[in-house]
């Protein structure tokens, strides 16, 4: 019997019915894989399962019985725990003091022993080398996902939620992820699995179910869905072409580094790129990618040389970027990229406001900017007074771009271009990126994701502990290869 | 149907009940003189709460305005008494003693913004600091006593605070005409859009190529350079300066800031806000003076209820459109 499931569960926010007649049903011992593009509901599920939300119709089973949870943490005392995407975890405090946050063990004295070998059981059952003293924000953001599956494990899950659990994690990190989750599978927890990934999905569901505006579409158990079905299944059409066709980059040398280095973070890079080239930097997380790209926008000091068009230029700041017509796209478009609270219009304009009048802003050009905007690159938001955060993560993206555009760079570099981003916006975004290289732009693309790097670069190089491992085109491009530079095992093949 | 905006209309429904309240308690509350008197009163705070909006909008806080008006005003009468015997009784002197007053305002600002952004120092502890710097060196400069203005530049100063167009007098003109070209720099100018960019997010600022630490100075110069045009129309209402000059007027500025609906925390700047609520402060003291209702030792407890309960209005509006 499952542990926990929806029975013909409809849920509306005022007049928007986002679900309608969901059932879903989690069994222990299972991992059970929740797809949707982004906007499908797979959010609004989970919320409803982890005791956050209350259906509109149709109710919540608990081991078969109608349930109705007060609140998550009432849900979570009856063993069904949400791992959260933006880890919930208190970065000043301990590993074992997070581990018990709320319900500390002793009477009105904390109970420092207790806690700490209870926490150090968990981790060694985890096979994890974290100490309990640790505070969390030393820690890396795989060791912090750890924490987290200690902490769900500390409350006896019987059910655990994952929202992209693997978002934020290396390909080596994934691995180790795995294991933790077919352990927790083997000790009977039954386990949703949300994932924009679908070869993880291949890999570790036992049960899949494919939401599509807020219905699901489909159904299936191991192995009866290829990566392509589920694509297809999540986007209700045959996805041709995922990646545009590659280009033909000039002979032209746009950006030259030569001797780059970013202290402590990245060693003597020297490379070139092309104009109208899109070149791919792989690597592992942690490998220097992102803070060679902030080296190169003058976001950190670094020293070495970079030219622009064979000339040599000093780069301090983003703006002496954006003078040299090299603008940088961050990873981190929720911390670095877009003021959440803000509307649309003024996240376009930030970075390019001399352009709307020198002194005066000119709002209805700035009107006019964001009409061509969401016109060019396809910003789908139901009001244009919207402030940015309410956006999806797509249509955030995309206006991370537009408001990148605007600037006016010959160079473009382009961190994480589609991270948590639903399978049709990727394809978007990607031809969108193409499209301005064969413009004539120069770009850098910056991405975990292999499948990304190998359909969409004319060019890979590999990154490995701060230094350059490799260079990939052509037949050698592959993913293994990829690994095999990244990891610094072997020579590439 | 759309819900009564706090942010926005909160302070103006506040300060027209006021109003009301005030002319049904006592019908001179209404006579031009009183009216004069309040806002001149309220021209001071004003002035300041202006450039505050703008440093708290940018994520920072300056407590020193308080003293450092005092300090100005001492400097500026020290400077005019010095010149008085070389140069006469004369607007020449009251212009060098203003100029004293307002440069001071910009290198005392300027010393502020750069040991925030410089040197990076918390504001708050930067300026908790140069608060009590600034209001031991007017204690020091008054030896402990009042600093006064020569009588005759006295006489002559005088009508720059009592006087002006009509009824309109001078300390009103420059409030009413700062306040103007405060809430259109905050919602027209690219200073006052990298001012709400930083507070909303000093990353995303930075990463978009703004000078943040740049505007983040400017935000306390132009509060010191505030604070020193209201010194300016200070000086001539009483022609003097001690240690107790300016005292509180850093609490009742960032009072009126805040019940303007700008946040504490930066990003969203609401200047015409500000004014209402220096009003606001300003109105509940004369009201309380006019009638013999609640004794005027109960100001204090009065504005601080309205404190808090404006910043409760503005959140539960905050919370509902969460949902």
């Amino acid at each position: 019997m499952s542990v926990l499931a929806l029975d013909n569960v409809s849920k509306s926010f005022g007049p928007v019915t986002v679900l309608h007649g969901i059932d879903i049903a989690l069994e222990p011992g299972e991992v059970h894989a929740l797809i949707g593009e982004n906007g499908a509901g797979k959010s609004t599920i989970m919320k409803l399962l982890g005791g956050f939300l209350d259906p509109t119709e149709g109710q919540v089973l608990l081991d078969g019985k109608p349930v109705r949870f007060a609140s998550g943490p009432d849900a979570e005392a009856q063993g069904i725990v949400v791992i959260h995407q933006e880890f919930n975890l208190a970065r000043d405090l301990s590993v074992a003091a997070n581990v018990f946050l709320g319900r500390e063990p002793g009477g009105w004295r904390l109970d420092h022993k207790a806690m700490q070998e209870a926490t150090a059981a968990l981790l060694r059952r985890l096979d994890s080398p974290i100490s309990p003293d640790a505070l969390v924000g030393d820690l890396s953001v795989p060791d912090r996902q750890m924490v987290e599956i200690a902490k769900a494990l500390s409350r006896n899950a019987r059910v655990l939620i994952m929202d992209e659990p693997s978002a934020v994690l290396t390909h080596r990190e994934v691995g180790a992820l795995y294991d933790q989750i077919l352990r927790l599978r083997e000790q009977g927890v039954a386990i949703l699995y949300c994932s924009h990934r679908l070869d993880e999905v291949a890999h570790l569901a036992d049960r899949i179910t494919v939401l599509r505006d807020g219905r699901v579409v489909r159904r299936a158990a191991r192995g009866e869905l290829t990566q392509d079905g589920m694509a297809s299944a999540m986007v209700g059409r045959e996805l041709q072409d995922f990646y545009p066709p590659k280009g033909q980059p000039s002979g032209d040398i746009a950006l030259e580094l030569r001797g780059l280095s970013v202290p402590g973070r990245v060693h003597d890079i020297s490379l070139t790129l092309h104009r109208g080239e899109v070149l791919g930097i792989a690597g592992l997380v942690g490998s220097g990618r992102t803070e060679l790209a902030e080296g190169i926008a003058g976001l950190r000091s670094s020293s070495g040389e970079i030219r622009i068009d064979g000339q040599p230029a000093t780069i301090r700041s983003a703006r002496d970027g954006f003078a040299h017509g090299l603008a940088y796209l961050t990873e981190d478009r929720k911390e670095a990229g877009l003021l959440l609270e803000k509307p649309l219009r003024e996240n376009l304009t930030l970075a390019a406001l001399e352009r709307f009048g020198s002194w005066r802003i000119d709002a209805s050009a700035e009107d006019a900017a964001l009409d061509r905007a969401t016109q060019d690159f396809d910003i789908r938001a139901p009001r244009r007074d919207m402030p940015a955060g309410k956006l999806s993560g797509g249509n955030q993206q995309k206006l991370l771009l537009a408001k990148t555009m605007l600037t006016e760079p010959r160079i473009l570099i382009i961190d994480e271009p589609t991270r948590g981003i639903d399978v049709g916006t990727k394809s978007q975004i990607y031809a969108f990126i193409r499209q301005l290289a064969t413009q004539g732009l120069s770009v850098i693309v910056i991405s975990s994701e292999m499948p990304e790097v190998i359909g969409l670069a004319d060019r890979v190089l590999v990154m490995r502990e701060g230094r350059l491992a490799g260079e990939l085109q052509g037949a050698a491009l592959t993913e293994d290869n990829i690994v095999r530079l990244a990891m610094g095992v072997g020579e590439a093949a | 149907m759309k819900k009564i905006d706090f942010h926005t209309l909160g302070p103006l429904i506040a300060l027209i009940a006021l109003i009301v309240l005030g002319t049904l308690l006592n019908s001179a509350f209404l006579a031009p003189a009183n009216i004069t008197n309040v806002l001149a009163r309220s021209a001071f705070i004003g002035l300041i709460a202006v450039g505050m909006t703008f440093v708290i909008t940018a994520g920072g806080l300056d407590l020193s305005v308080g003293s450092m008006a005092a300090f100005l005003a001492g400097l500026a009468i020290i400077a005019m008494n010095a010149l008085a015997p070389s140069l006469g009784v004369h607007w020449g002197t009251i212009l060098i003693g203003m100029g004293v007053a307002i440069l001071g305002g910009l290198a005392a600002g300027y010393l502020n913004g750069a040991l925030i952004t410089k040197a990076r120092i918390e504001p708050f502890i930067v300026t908790l600091g140069t608060m009590g710097i600034f209001r031991s060196l007017i204690t020091w400069l008054a030896d402990g006593g009042t600093l006064s203005l020569d009588s005759g530049l006295r006489t002559l100063y005088r009508p720059v605070y009592y006087g002006g167009i009509g009824w309109l007098t001078w300390p009103i003109l420059c409030f009413a005409a700062v306040a103007i070209a405060g809430e259109w720099s905050m919602r027209h100018s690219r200073f006052g859009r990298h001012v709400e960019a930083i507070g909303s997010n000093d990353r995303v600022a930075r990463y978009s190529a703004i000078d943040v630490n740049r505007v983040r100075l400017m935000t306390y110069v132009l509060l010191g350079m505030l604070v020193g045009l209201a010194v300016v129309l200070y000086v001539p209402r009483l022609g003097s300066a001690s240690g107790s000059t300016g005292v509180l007027w850093e609490l009742e500025a960032i009072a009126a800031v805040i019940i303007g609906g700008t946040a504490l925390k930066g990003g969203r700047g609401r200047v015409w806000g500000t004014v209402m609520g220096v009003l606001i402060l300003s109105l509940i003291d004369n009201i309380l003076n006019l009638a013999n209702l609640v004794s005027p030792y109960l100001n204090g407890a009065i504005q601080g209820v309205i404190i808090v309960l404006a910043v409760v209005l503005q959140r539960e509006k905050h919370a509902a459109s969460e949902r």
